[in-house]
């Protein structure tokens, strides 16, 4: 127990008197079951086995899937369509019960708990922690999916049945317009507001409670020490820990396929370079080089440098469409796209009896599945930059702001690209990209084309999803690190070294296996299944560490 | 010729720093100067300690042990910082400024090739610290 900070310690650079928390006391030292090695020049400071199995079956799957795409590809699919069809309904309804254990938290008195013990104080001011949410949370997928997801419900999937503005042959049907459109824009902020940021706070909390509550390492493990005791350092959490390695490892390997796949089209929209799987390897490797730079610079000089960068440069594009782009009618949007959202929310999330299949199989519940795969990776960075905030004002900050932030950025974008669709049919090439023939990587040059200055939006919206791409890869092998280390947050950088190599390899051998994008998506899905259970349970513990917490 | 000696330390490798440990404590005894002891941390858990303030005590303690050892005043200077694994050189570099230190006594490995593209601590610090610097093999 340290309930009070001596006064030795007051002028030494301690950051305050932390005050009380509950130190849960265990014979398991941080560290020993590490394996410490000098491999020729390089350092190694590993768990053992966490950084053996990943690390093995990481590159067995690359050679694995190198050698053999055809089969490979077969396989993804199988995996895709059997977990998507079979596990909807789970996904559905345990995104729905994070979304309510959160809410339940802000208003209940275990709100309250400090993360880091009663006195602790932030390290970071609101802006820096705000930007690093968001370019860790979802950068990438904001640009890649901001134009096509609202266009492509409204026209395309058919949530809850509300049918297509256009007829077969493609013709505008006007008493369509007003329900489909708010249908769109509703979808899309579903998938992208309160049920994802719901999953990253319940991992976060975890991390952060556990560690800096409770004195345990900064790995997922820990969170399950209220419920296995003395064994979640065994095998049960040399387990969770390698489950959270594989849902990081390919969670961020999706993002990055996404990522090179827009940069190769942006590429071919303003400078006419080919489209092909080799200049997509070679956009990987050269953003992965890029990423080590920032992978050696560390977490300041590194992550929230980019972070910040990308924030600027992402409110920078947002401001130009919005004010270059019908500006009355996108606050009208952000509104009616909200208000439909609060009234279809429940319909929406309802995990059974759904009528419309492919809409929820094909994008919430691999929404889902992609969230929970990769909310080891958002959640422990959130936890690392949030210390010193009360898990009310905690919960607060990573599900209502950013949900509001989503709102507004799928409004403005998708608004915009809808409005260009619906005003001039036969001339969109949103319309041409989206609905005709399905070309997500084309979809966001398509609505920045019919703005002025496309030239110059272009450049800016490839040169932001390399940086996304970055950040994304940097705070990656950041959090895979300190998984496989067994909570070391000071392992040699090497090893962070060879964790953003192998992401960069993983994402190109998925890509130009058989299915391309589909072997990351069914990857993806198969990786989340099992993490979903993990959360579940998760949700659990986090109430018996706060309980613990509040009788202090 | 010296008052206050800094002597960055590791709490979780002591067992290296003997050597480094000794030069510090012999030459402090014989200028009668000060022992300053600097740990960097997270403020995440380590093997060392669950907590930062815990932290700091834990290297009180050191400091207090071996000023005791040598004969001389110690204190302590923990350092918190985000990612020690790459913020460790700037963070000694500033807390030489922060103690006052007109030396630092440290341990380092035998320079090899990786050196050119991860330098040593011992040696980043020489080159940037403003005080003297004593690199301890």
């Amino acid at each position: 127990m340290s309930d009070a900070a001596e006064n030795d310690t007051a002028d030494q650079g301690i950051p305050a008197p932390e005050g009380a928390s509950e130190i849960i006391e265990t014979d398991y030292e941080i560290g020993q079951d590490n394996f410490e090695a000098q491999i020729g020049p390089f350092g190694l400071d590993v768990h053992n086995p966490v950084f053996g199995i990943s690390g093995v079956v990481v590159v067995a799957f690359v050679f694995y899937t190198l050698a053999l795409p055809e089969q490979a590809g077969s396989i993804f699919s199988w995996l895709f369509s059997f977990a998507t069809k079979t596990f909807d309904w789970f996904f559905l309804g345990a995104a729905n019960i994070f979304v309510i254990f959160c809410l339940v938290l802000i208003v209940s008195p275990l709100g309250s708990v400090r993360l880091g013990g009663a006195e602790a104080s932030p390290d970071y001011g609101y802006a820096g922690w705000f930007a690093m949410l968001f370019a860790a949370g979802m950068g990438i997928g904001l640009m890649f999916f901001g134009v096509l997801e609202p266009v492509y419900h409204m026209a395309v999937s058919a949530p809850l049945g509300v049918p297509s503005p256009f007829d077969a042959d493609g013709n505008l049907i006007p008493e369509n317009v007003e329900a489909a459109k708010a249908m769109g824009l509703a979808a899309t902020i579903f998938h992208w507001g309160l049920h994802p940021w719901a999953i990253y706070a319940v991992m976060a909390l975890a991390l952060a409670l556990f560690s800096y509550n409770k004195g345990l390492p900064l790995t997922v493990r820990s969170a399950f020490y209220p419920l296995l005791g003395e064994r979640v350092w065994g095998w049960w959490g040399h387990i969770i820990d390698i489950l959270a390695v594989f849902a990081t490892l390919f969670g961020l390997a999706t993002s990055l396929g996404f990522g090179a796949q827009q940069v190769n089209a942006g590429l071919n929209h303003v400078f006419g370079m080919p489209i092909n799987s080799t200049m997509q390897v070679v956009i990987i490797t050269f953003i992965t080089a890029i990423a080590l730079v920032s992978v050696v610079r560390g977490l300041d000089g590194g992550v929230k440098v980019l972070s910040e960068i990308n924030m600027v440069l992402a409110a920078a594009l947002l401001v130009f469409v919005l004010l270059v782009g019908p500006t009355l009618l996108i606050f009208q949007d952000f509104l009616g796209g909200l208000w439909a959202y609060i009234v279809d929310l429940v319909p929406l999330s309802n995990p059974i009896g759904r009528e419309d299949t492919d809409f929820v199989q094909g994008w919430t519940s691999f929404y889902w599945a992609w969230w929970i795969s990769w909310s080891p990776f958002v959640g422990m960075f959130i936890a690392r930059v949030s210390r010193g905030r009360t898990v009310r004002e905690f919960i607060t900050c990573v599900l209502i702001i950013p949900s509001l932030v989503c709102v507004l950025w799928m409004a403005v974008f998708g608004g915009v690209a809808i409005d260009q669709v619906l005003s001039d049919p036969a001339g969109s090439l949103v319309k041409a990209n989206v609905i005709d023939s399905y070309n997500p990587p084309l979809s966001l040059f398509a609505m920045l084309e019919a703005l002025p200055m496309s030239s110059i939006t272009s450049v800016l919206a490839v040169v932001l999803v390399i940086v996304f791409f970055v950040t994304s890869s940097d705070s990656g092998s950041l959090v895979i690190d300190t998984i496989t280390a067994g909570g070391k947050v000071d392992a040699p950088v090497p090893q962070r070294v060879f964790w953003a190599c192998f992401e960069g390899a993983v994402a190109i051998v998925l890509l130009l296996s058989a299915g391309g994008l589909s072997s990351l998506q069914s990857m993806v899905i198969s990786t989340g299944l099992p993490f979903t259970l993990v959360l579940l349970v998760m949700c659990v513990a986090i109430w018996r560490g706060l309980q613990a917490e509040r009788r202090l | 010729m010296f008052t206050r000696i800094m002597v960055p330390v590791d709490l979780t490798h002591v067992d290296r720093l003997a050597k480094a440990l000794n030069v510090a404590g012999d030459l402090a005894a014989h200028y009668g100067a000060q022992l300053v002891y600097v740990g960097v941390t997270a403020a995440t858990p380590s093997a060392i300690a669950h907590t930062p303030e815990e932290y700091g005590e834990r290297l009180a303690d050191f400091a207090k042990a071996q000023g005791l050892a040598a004969g001389v005043t110690a204190g302590a200077h923990p350092v918190i910082t985000h990612d020690p694994a790459v913020d460790l050189d700037p963070a000694l570099v500033k807390a030489v400024a922060e103690t006052g230190a007109d030396l630092v006594v440290m341990a380092s490995h035998i320079p090899g090739i990786a050196d050119h593209f991860w330098p040593s601590n011992g040696g980043t610090i020489a080159a940037r610290a403003k005080v003297s610097v004593m690199v301890v093999r």
